[in-house]
């Protein structure tokens, strides 16, 4: 573990990180490095300090520096027409996303940016989205500009491949109309009713036939505009031969109109409009709940959101700035520092070390030399290479693995709730037939009265209501304790798992500096001086990671230094030899343990110790293997190599399958092969290469750190920290399906007293008036209490960050 | 009698003035940014009466 150098840190007033050794002091304020000075200088001279004080250090470090001319390719018309949401004769209206949105300092500062340039005319946040939506005058400013402006006060704008073929994500918002009609008229409704339940005078008959007038209007709005979307789902699934849900229910709405609208014409009665619409306006708000979306979280990305717009090609000796899609085989292209590699290739200049912890969960970067091939998806992290390409963007390793699944769609009718829909409304039928038959035999005047009473009760709505609004709770809950999932159906998804299979790098283990042990003679401070200077001679990640262990202080010379790939480096350091490498490079016997990540070191030629390298569990992980293990299968795949073998056998017993060396390919065969043996597959994972997998999994779960907003297409987002209580979650879902059939069970004793005046022909407007709402309540009360009580007894209660 | 008719129709054109509200609030995205409104009316005006550019 790296303890921090000094106890009172040193804060940077822009971000508010550790400032370090040697703070950077201007108006008598600490930052930690240019870049923020450079924010800082520039909202001081605009008199925008109060940034600073709406919060403490609102800013996000600056370290990495961008390039001057990255955001060259929004000056091609090409691109530029493609992202800009509208444009008149001087205006254009632009929308950026910008990740680093967190506090209202942001939202202050990006609503106040027409005070930084007077060409913006406006700018808007979307807080929950991320979005400044900004519009300015173009004959002053460029698009290009304008994003400028953002990444110099340190909002770089994150511009995505997804932008340029205009996919917009956007709430749906005709249900919410859809709701707000039937709630009107529903409520309308029943105030009409009431004189009628209430006995109205006699000698006001007249005011009876307005007031069912006006209920029948009133209810029209709902069955034509409310109503449309059950009739839709219920004739879709007509089409493909299935009865789900819906089809009884309209079949009951139907019935129940057609008889009121009798009733109200040949003026024997009210009708049930009431009723109907009461039930409409409470499936509604159901459906709602149950399809909740987080803004902020996107389920079904795919590599375009995380590929950049364009890219620079080399051709005839010139740099031209060309979209993703348009690199063909053979171009040569040109990448910057920090840059994705968006193709893959062939190294043909320069010095690759690739970032590729979104693909792969590594965090120590790869590093490759020319002439060997890179793949697309990772990170650029020093200085400029050129490559070959050998595949297009959309051929390249990862992405074609990506499209071939994408046609893999999930059923969305599996539910159970069909299922149990079918059922009941067979044995309803049954018992109209039976009513009918004897109906026919004693009083053949009530049979339509009877059969369509009937009809009407047999409404599977209470199942419906049970069913979206548990869901909807339960969704809730797990989105209160950081588990995002994509829709309802994934609840049920995960409630039947039998075999949990887990990804280990960046999933189990932290992706970020890897656990340095160190074993032999003492580093006392002068040999760490000599190791430390040695190490950061070197580009090489492991490297890196001892010197960045060791810590920054005390820096020596180094002469004849020398680095062989593969082995090791040496130098001398303060007139000493010393070499840091495998255990052949120094002449040591190499340690009985498996683990390839063991570096030695040696002075003159003598062995002085060892650093191991070692992957960083997340906390409680191995708590939670424990407690999963004995309820599902469990299996580890993992790109790595067997290093970590060994301690997963201890935690997790012999018994459990572990693979290795598993590419994206071989992880998605797996879960199909576990598949094909019947089981119900759930596959943690996080990166891209985990995409296949993820998507072929019965229910596909992305670990999100919190320093990543980018997640692979999944079914759910889980916080890395909240990944320890998935036992916990797991039980809630599980929960689920109990709840739905309680207050299913509780709604059928309302059925039954329902059915019991509906056979008899006495089912009237009252008692379904009286009946409809108390049942719909209580199946509310039932399914929001008893699966709040089971999430306050996992200790799954509101946490309030959200 | 009359006049409980004259009086349910008012109750009824203000309610629709209502819900014609609700409409046009979904429709000009008031509800879509919860947590930006309830920071931006923390804001001060400040001096130049700059801020409120909306």
């Amino acid at each position: 573990m790296k303890e921090p150098k000094t106890p009172a840190a040193v804060c940077c007033y822009h971000c508010g990180q550790d400032c370090g050794d040697h703070p950077l002091h201007v108006h008598e304020k600490d930052f930690c490095c240019q870049g923020c000075i450079a924010v800082y200088e520039i909202l001081n001279q605009s008199g925008m300090c109060d940034y600073y004080t709406l919060t403490h250090t609102p800013g996000t470090s600056q370290k990495i520096k961008v390039r001057p001319d990255k955001f060259r390719f929004l000056d091609e018309a090409g691109i530029h027409d493609s992202l800009i949401s509208y444009c008149d004769n001087t205006q254009t209206h632009i929308t950026f996303y910008l990740p680093q949105i967190h506090c209202s300092s942001c939202l202050w500062l990006l609503e106040n940016l027409h005070r930084l340039n007077g060409h913006i005319l406006s700018s808007r946040v979307n807080f929950s989205r991320k979005e400044v939506s900004v519009v300015f005058t173009h004959d002053q400013v460029s698009l290009r500009g304008v994003a400028e402006l953002l990444t110099s006060i340190g909002y770089e704008p994150y511009i995505s491949l997804q932008q340029l073929s205009k996919r917009k994500r956007f709430f749906d918002r005709s249900k919410v109309f859809k709701l707000g009609v039937a709630g009107f008229c529903f409520a309308n409704i029943m105030l009409f009713s009431f004189p009628e339940y209430l006995g109205i005078d006699a000698n006001e008959q007249n005011l009876v036939g307005v007031f069912r007038h006006l209920n029948f209007a009133l209810s029209l709005p709902v069955l034509l505009f409310s109503a449309s979307e059950f009739y839709i789902s219920a004739w879709k699934s007509l089409k493909h031969g299935v009865l789900n849900i819906d089809a009884p229910i309209v079949l009951a709405t139907l019935v129940t109109v057609g008889r009121s609208v009798y009733e109200m014409a040949t003026g024997t009665g009210g009708g049930y409009f009431d009723s109907m619409t009461g039930i409409i306006f409470f499936m509604l708000i159901g459906r709602i709940l149950q399809q909740r979306t987080y803004e902020q979280l996107d389920f079904e990305r795919d590599y375009t959101s995380y590929f950049p717009v364009a890219v620079t090609r080399i051709a005839d000796h010139t740099e031209q700035i060309i979209t993703l899609p348009d690199i063909r085989l053979n171009d040569t292209l040109l990448l910057h520092s920090q840059e994705l590699i968006p193709a893959d290739g062939i190294l043909t200049k320069g010095r690759a070390v690739i970032d590729y912890s979104f693909v792969t969960g590594e965090s120590v970067p790869v590093v490759k030399e020319m002439g060997e091939i890179v793949y697309a998806g990772g990170k650029q992290l020093e200085a400029n290479i050129e490559l070959l390409v050998i595949k297009e963007v959309n051929q390249s390793y990862l992405t074609r693995l990506w499209n071939n699944h994408r046609s893999a769609e999930k059923n969305m009718q599996r539910s159970f709730v069909n299922l149990l829909s079918r059922y009941f409304t067979l044995i309803l039928f049954f018992i109209a037939a039976l009513a009918v038959t004897y109906w026919s035999v004693h009083d053949a005047a009530r049979i339509w009265n009877v059969l369509t009473a009937i009809l009407i009760v047999a409404c599977p709505c209470a199942l419906l209501l049970s069913n979206t609004f548990t869901n909807g709770n339960i969704l809730r809950i797990l989105g209160n304790n950081g588990f995002y999932l994509k829709n309802a159906q994934v609840i049920e998804d995960i409630a039947q798992t039998d075999h949990i299979v887990f990804d280990k790098t960046g999933t189990l283990t932290i992706s970020r500096q890897p656990d340095i042990e160190y074993e032999g003679k003492p580093l006392i401070p002068s040999v760490r001086y000599r190791v430390a200077s040695l190490a950061s001679q070197s580009i090489h990640p492991v490297s890196r990671s001892i010197a960045a262990w060791i810590g920054g202080e005390g820096r020596m010379a180094v002469q004849a230094y020398k680095e062989i790939p593969g082995k090791g480096i040496e130098g001398f350091v303060g007139n000493d030899l010393v070499s840091l490498g495998s255990a052949g490079f120094v002449h040591a016997e190499p340690v009985s343990d498996p683990a390839k990540s063991a570096v030695f070191l040696s002075i003159e030629g003598q062995l002085w110790g060892v650093f191991h390298l070692k992957n960083r569990y997340r906390d409680h992980i191995p708590d939670l293997l424990q407690t999963l293990k004995g309820k599902y299968g469990i299996t580890i795949l993992s790109g790595d190599n067997a290093a970590e073998r060994p301690y997963l056998q201890k935690m997790l017993g012999q018994e459990t399958e572990m693979l290795f060396n598993q590419g994206p390919e071989q992880k998605m065969n797996y879960i199909r092969a576990l598949q094909q043996q019947g089981k119900k597959v759930m596959m943690v994972g996080d990166g891209l290469n985990d995409a296949g997998a993820l998507q072929q999994a019965d229910a596909g779960i992305a670990v999100s750190d919190s320093h990543n907003n980018f997640t692979p297409a999944s079914d759910g987002i889980i916080q890395a920290e909240q990944l320890p209580l998935m036992n916990r979650f797991i039980r809630l879902c599980h929960a689920n399906r109990k709840v739905v059939l309680i207050a299913f069970v509780v709604s059928i004793l309302y059925n039954i007293v329902g059915l019991f005046f509906a056979v008899q022909g006495a089912l009237s407007p009252m008692i379904a008036a009286i009946l409809m709402p108390a049942s719909s309540l209580s199946i509310l009360l039932i399914s929001f209490g008893t699966s709040n009580l089971i999430a306050a007894k996992w200790k799954l209660v509101r946490n309030t960050k959200n | 009698m009359s006049v409980i008719i004259v009086l349910i129709f008012a109750s009824l054109s203000i309610a629709l003035f209502f819900l014609g509200a609700f409409i046009w609030n979904i429709r000009k995205g008031q509800y879509d940014d919860h947590t930006g409104a309830s920071l931006r009316i923390l804001f001060d005006d400040n001096k130049e009466n700059e801020v409120s550019n909306h």
